[in-house]
Formats: C-alpha cells, structure tokens, sequence
C-alpha cells in the first residue's frame, strides 16, 4: 500500500502542532490512531478504492477515538490480558477457592483521564471467576477500603450467601472479611457485584466482574474472550463520560484484539453499565451464535447485533472468514463514540 | 527624654526612606519562608477544585478553537475533548494550566453551520467543563477588508450620528436660554440612561471572563477609575484657564468648551465600550448586520451630538474645535469595534464597559450646573421634563438595537 497520504498527513498535523508552539507528545498521540486507520486497510482487497476512500475520510471527518493511550502499567492490569485471563481458583478438599480483596484504587479510565475507583483485586472489572457446574466454590472475602461492600453473585443459591445488606453475611464492614459458600449453578455466563447501597455508586465505581460456569459436558475448544461491558461517570453527574469494553476507552482502537482467521471465537459478553437503560455488541462483517446467559447449549440467534440491559449476559461464537481488521463496537453511537468501540484484527 | 533624641539622632544619620522599607523586607522573608517550608502548619482540606473559563470560540471549516483560562486555584489539565458526545482528537497549546494560565485548545471537528454544538473538556481528575456553541458560524478572519468594515461600522454609527446631533448648534444658539437648560437636562437624562446601560451590560459580559480576573468588580473598578481620571483632567483645566486668566491672557476657550471637551471625552470612551459589543457580536457571528441596527444605531448616537454641543450655546462657535470634540467622540467607535472583533476578551470588554459608565458619570457631573435656573434650583420642572425625556427617548431608540 503506497504510504504517500499517510506521510502527507503526518506531516500537516507536525507542522501545525509546531506552529502552535504545541508539545510534541500530543502530536505523536494523535497520530497513532490515525496510523492504525491506515493499517486497517491493508489486509482489504479492493485496495485502490478504499485507499482513495480512506483518504476522504481524512479530510471531511472527524478523528475517531481519544487522543493518546492508557499505560498498563499505570493502571496495574491490562484490558489486553483482561481478555483470555480466567481465574479458576485452587481447589482445596474438594472445594474450588478464591481469595478476593476489596481496594480503593485510582485508575485511568481514558489516556490522561484518573478515576478514584473500587475494585476486586486491584482491577476493573474483577478477576473473571471460572469453574465447573456441580462444584462447591468458596470465596474468601476481606474488604480493605474505607466502605462496607458485598458480593454478590447470580446464580441459585441460599438466601445467607446472597451479598445483599441485611440477609446473612450482610454488609462486610472495612477490615472486615467474609466467606461465601455456594454450589456452581446453573452452567452459563454470570456476573458479581457489590450490593451495598447506594448501588448504582457501589456499582459505578467498579466493584463487579464476570463469572463463568463451565457445563459438566465441557464446550467445544475455542479462543474464548471475557467482555465486560462497563461505564465511567468521572463528574459524578451520574451518567458515563467514559465508555468500554474492560474498563479502558478505544483501548483495543489502539490495540485490537487478535484472533485466528477459521477458528472458533468464543465471547463471555457481559454487561454492568450503570446509569444508561441498555447496551449493545456489534461486530463488523460477521455473524455469531448467540447464547442468552449461556444456560443452554443450543444457540437461539444468528445475528451481528445484541442488545443488553443491565446484569444482561451471553455467549457469543464465530469464526472470522477473512483475515483484516474488522470492528466491533456498541451499536448505540454515542456510547461507541465515548470509548465503546475496538477492532478484531484477524491473522492467519 | 533622653532615649527619644537619641533616637531622632539615629534616624537622621540614615535617610528616613531605609525605614519605610523594613515592613516590606520583614514581610519578603516571611513569605520567602513560608513557602520555603510549604506553608507550615496549614492542611489544605478537600479535592482540587478546577475552573477553566472559555474565554473565546473560533470556528473555520472543520476546526473549532477555544482559548480557555485556568480561572481557579488549582492547576487544570485537560485530557480529552468530547464534541456531542463523542471524543475528538484536539491539540493544545500547553497542557498544564496554573493560576490564570491561558491556552489554545485546537481540535478538527467538521461542524455544521447553524447547528448547536456541546462542547466538553475532560480534565487529569475526570472533571468536566462544559461549553455550548450555539448557531455554529465561521469567524471571520481579521484581514483588511474585515478591519475595512469594521471602519465603516465605527463610522456609520459613531462619527456620522454624532456629527449629525452636533449640526443642531446654531439651532441651540437662537432660542431661549430657558430652553437651553432644558436641553441640558435632556442631555443628562440621556447620559444617565448610557451610564446605567454600560453598568448592566459591563456587569454581564463580566460573567463570561474568569472570575479570577474580578468579575462584576472589574466594571466598578473602570468605572471608579475613569470618574476620578476624569475628575482630574477636569481639575487640571480649570487650573491651567485660571492661571492664563491671571496672567491677563483673556478666556483661554471659555468655561463651554471646557465642559464639552469632557462630555465628548466621556461619550468617546463610552462609544468605545459600543464599538467593542459590536464588533464582538459580529465576530462571533451572533450580529444580523442589516439597515436596522445601524439606523438604530444611529438615531441613539444623535443625541451624543447634541449632549457635546448644550454646553457651548453661548459664546463663540469654533468650528475646527467642534470637528475635533466629535471625532474625540464618535471614532473610538471605531478602534472599539477592531478590538471587539479581533482580540474580544469579556473581562476587558466588562472593564471597558465600567470605564464609559465612569466618564458618563463624570459628565453629569460637569454639566449640572448649566442645567440649574435663574434661581439656582437643579431640579425645577423643566430640568425633570428635560432629564425625563433623554431617559425616554434612549430607552425609545435602544429597541432598535438589541445585540
């Protein structure tokens, strides 16, 4: 692919940043997703075209994404690793074990843009639970923020084990730990979260992450990804500034998430986000098979669109038929436009 | 006793001003440490609290430029920029704002004309502030033809009114000195009406700017400062005539053209403040430049003619002088409407608008005595008629012009 316009632009936005007397950093930052348009074009056939295309969309369009790029390393977790990372435990006499802990941490939610946030685990979203449908799981709880927090998880279980304030293990006060004990049912994609109230802000600020019940029978190998979809108020006027998939905005913009092409993709879709009625997963130039909250083994969609209130959740499975780099984003606009929005960049 | 001349001769031996200095010394160095050891013993309680003000909007095809201005305590960084609820790639002139620092914050946005656009800047804390474009229009670029027409605008509703309002001299010369007085406090009375005006409007504008900057304090400020300013030049002359007078050289101008100097003075500030709302609108694109507002204009500016010329019915008419007090009156319409419309800023413009209301103030003042009668009252029912009527007819020919 001829690099000309490319380096025409770069170019433009160089000399005007050194016009403006702008430091060279935001200049670079901006630059970055602009590449990455170009480079999404360069697995595509009908090159010719969609370069001219491309380059139309330079000049009469607006950028599309934040400007610059969230470390790893600033937030202590990777939206990257987040995906494939599944935390099953340690199993103990029988029992499948974890041991959470509720922290106060500030985290970077857009590049340059903090968030006082409530984890599990140091992380947003929480460690993805996986176990096995039959199986006695046990949580060590043990809070270590400034607020009493629950867990609670979807699923069947006693009322005492629910996480709820007032019923059995109740509120976990600060210091304080807990345990909860529970069989792992039914098989399907789940979540957790704290219930303490207010529960939109015990939400909002982080406290929740997935959980995934294995069936007895296991399903077919694939390339399974967790997605969280979540949501960021920052000037507490409770609706969301920040909008993503696993906690950082345009983060798989900047690095897309890489899948093989022919192989089976499985996606753990959950949704959590506060404040807004619904939400969405759309992805580019491919179909899925949708399992609604995954308790059954027979898909009941073929689509390449979901739509998800709150506490929503289903097993997505396709296979990418073409190698290049293909969207996926919430098709409500606004929301993929405030961060809700990544490529699949698929590679022999 | 003794103990005090001692200590007169120590104080004679150095110049008394060593003295006046010691307070300051003391206070450099106790500031110089306590910042020194960061202000010990103080806590700052609370989260940062961070205030950008937007200072300016500029739209071309495809880009929008704010020019903002960290109007609080603590430092602000904006982070990212979102227009309609979607972020946009932007650049910014610097990225760490302290006290009343100012940036430019340039992002490509294709803009529709005529739409309203919310524009939110996200800071390092997740804060936000909002600003709203409303009617989004291009600014036109500050070339020659944009500095032409805003010559012409001065001109039109500036120097020609004026010009216009002072053709009604000779009239003033032929009728009765009763008339004369009553025309004198219709002059008041419409005086009065701009000082208010200028106050209300300065106060406005004042709102837009960092309250950093003072706020509403910024227009009674200019407004002090201008009266007393005034007051002053007023003094000066009158010294500088005495003292001609003394030393036999005859009325240097006379006690008319004195006060009408000081009107005009004081209108030409006051049209400065006109000017800039003008050439402000116009460049943010919010004016309907058409026939009516110049005509309103225009008709409201008329009777400034007629406020510098009152004071000098009597006596003898100086033509080149009359010229020089209507343009000191009417061109700083002008140079208003090339600062309002190239470097408007709100605090200057509220500061502006404070400085007319002051001259205007001052004018009264130097005009009243012309409007008392024979027997010496102020307010005899001419004056009231007359101060009546300027009230009513600016208030009559401003609903021509609202900006």
């Amino acid at each position: 692919m001829p690099k000309l316009p490319s380096t025409k632009v770069s170019r433009r936005k160089l000399l005007g940043g050194a016009a403006a007397g702008t430091a060279a950093l935001p200049v670079l930052h901006q630059l970055v997703p602009h590449q990455g348009l170009h480079d999404a074009l360069e697995g595509e056939d009908a090159l010719a075209q969609a370069h001219e295309h491309a380059v139309a969309t330079h000049r009469g369009a607006a950028h599309v994404g934040a400007v610059g790029s969230v470390d790893p390393r600033v937030n202590g977790f990777d939206p990257a690793e987040i995906l494939r990372d599944f935390d099953e435990g340690t199993v103990r006499g029988g029992v499948r074990e974890w041991d959470v802990v509720a922290e106060e941490k500030e985290i970077e939610v857009a590049p340059g843009v903090g968030y006082a946030a409530w984890t599990y685990n140091g992380r947003v979203p929480g460690p993805t639970l996986r176990a096995r449908e039959g199986e006695r799981l046990r949580i060590n709880f043990t809070n270590g923020t400034r607020h009493p927090h629950t867990m609670h998880f979807h699923g069947i279980h006693v009322a005492a084990m629910d996480g709820v304030p007032g019923v059995g293990i109740g509120n976990v006060a600060p210091g304080r730990s807990a345990v909860y004990e529970f069989d792992a049912t039914p098989f399907g994609v789940h979540l957790y979260h704290c219930h303490t109230t207010p529960l939109a802000e015990h939400i909002a600020k982080g406290l929740y992450g997935a959980f995934v019940i294995d069936p007895k029978e296991p399903r077919p190998p694939a390339d399974e990804l967790v997605m969280v979809m979540n949501g960021f108020d920052t000037n507490f006027d409770r609706s969301n500034e920040v909008y993503a998939v696993n906690t950082v905005a345009f983060e798989y913009m900047n690095r897309p998430v890489r899948v093989s092409r022919g192989e089976l993709v499985r996606i753990y879709l959950v949704n959590v986000l506060e404040f807004d009625l619904v939400n969405s997963f759309h992805v580019h130039a491919n179909f899925f098979d949708y399992y609604p909250t995954g308790t059954r083994l027979e898909p009941r969609d073929h689509t390449d669109t979901v739509v998800l209130g709150q506490g929503e959740r289903g097993i997505l499975e396709l296979r990418f038929p073409y190698e290049g780099k293909y969207m996926f984003h919430a098709h409500v606009s606004e929301f993929a436009e405030l961060g809700w929005m990544g490529f699949f960049e698929v590679t022999a | 006793m003794e103990a005090r001349s001692a200590a007169a001769r120590t104080s004679a031996a150095r110049p008394a001003w060593i003295a006046g200095l010691v307070p300051l010394a003391a206070l450099a160095v106790a500031i110089g440490l306590f910042i020194a050891f960061d202000a010990p013993g103080i806590d700052r309680t609370g989260v940062p609290a961070e205030e950008l003000a937007i200072e300016r909007t500029v739209l071309h095809p495809g880009q929008i430029e704010l020019h903002v201005r960290n109007d609080g305590a603590d430092p602000v960084r904006v982070r990212q920029m979102i227009v309609n609820d979607g972020y946009v790639a932007f650049t910014q002139s610097d990225d760490d704002l302290g006290r009343l620092q100012g940036a430019e914050i340039d992002a490509d946005y294709p803009w529709i004309e005529g739409q309203d656009y919310e524009v939110v800047l996200l800071t390092s804390t997740g804060a936000t502030i909002d600003h709203t474009i409303e009617a989004a229009s291009e600014t036109p670029d500050a070339d020659l033809g944009f500095y032409g027409l805003m010559l012409l605008i001065g001109v039109y509703v500036g120097v020609i009114p004026v010009a216009i309002g002072m053709l009604w001299l000779p009239w003033l010369r032929g009728i009765d000195p009763r008339w004369v007085r009553f025309l004198l406090a219709l002059t008041v009375g419409l005086l009065a009406f701009l000082a208010v005006e200028a106050l209300l409007e300065g106060s406005e504008l004042a709102g837009d700017g960092p309250e950093a900057f003072g706020g509403a304090a910024l227009v009674w400020l200019g407004a002090a400062g201008a009266y007393l300013a005034l007051a002053g030049v007023d003094g000066w002359l009158r010294g500088r005539r005495e003292r001609a007078e003394a030393d036999g050289g005859g009325r240097a101008g006379g006690l008319g053209y004195h006060a009408a100097f000081l009107v005009a003075l004081g209108i030409g500030l006051h049209n400065l403040g006109e000017g800039l709302a003008i050439g402000s609108a116009y460049a943010i694109g919010s004016l309907a430049l058409g026939a009516a507002l110049v005509v309103g204009f225009a008709l409201h500016n008329t009777t400034e003619g007629l406020a510098i010329v009152a004071p000098v019915a009597e006596g003898e008419v100086r033509w080149r002088r009359l010229a020089a007090l209507g343009l000191l009156a009417g061109a700083p319409a002008i140079l208003g409407a090339w600062i309002g419309a190239s470097a408007y800023d709100p605090s200057l413009a509220a500061l502006m608008f404070g400085i007319g209301a002051g001259a205007i103030a001052q004018v009264i003042v130097q005009i009243a005595p012309g409007v008392r009668d024979s027997a010496g009252r102020l307010l005899h029912p001419l004056a009231a008629a007359g101060a009546l009527t300027g009230l009513v007819l600016m208030y009559l020919t401003g609903l021509l012009v609202a900006i």
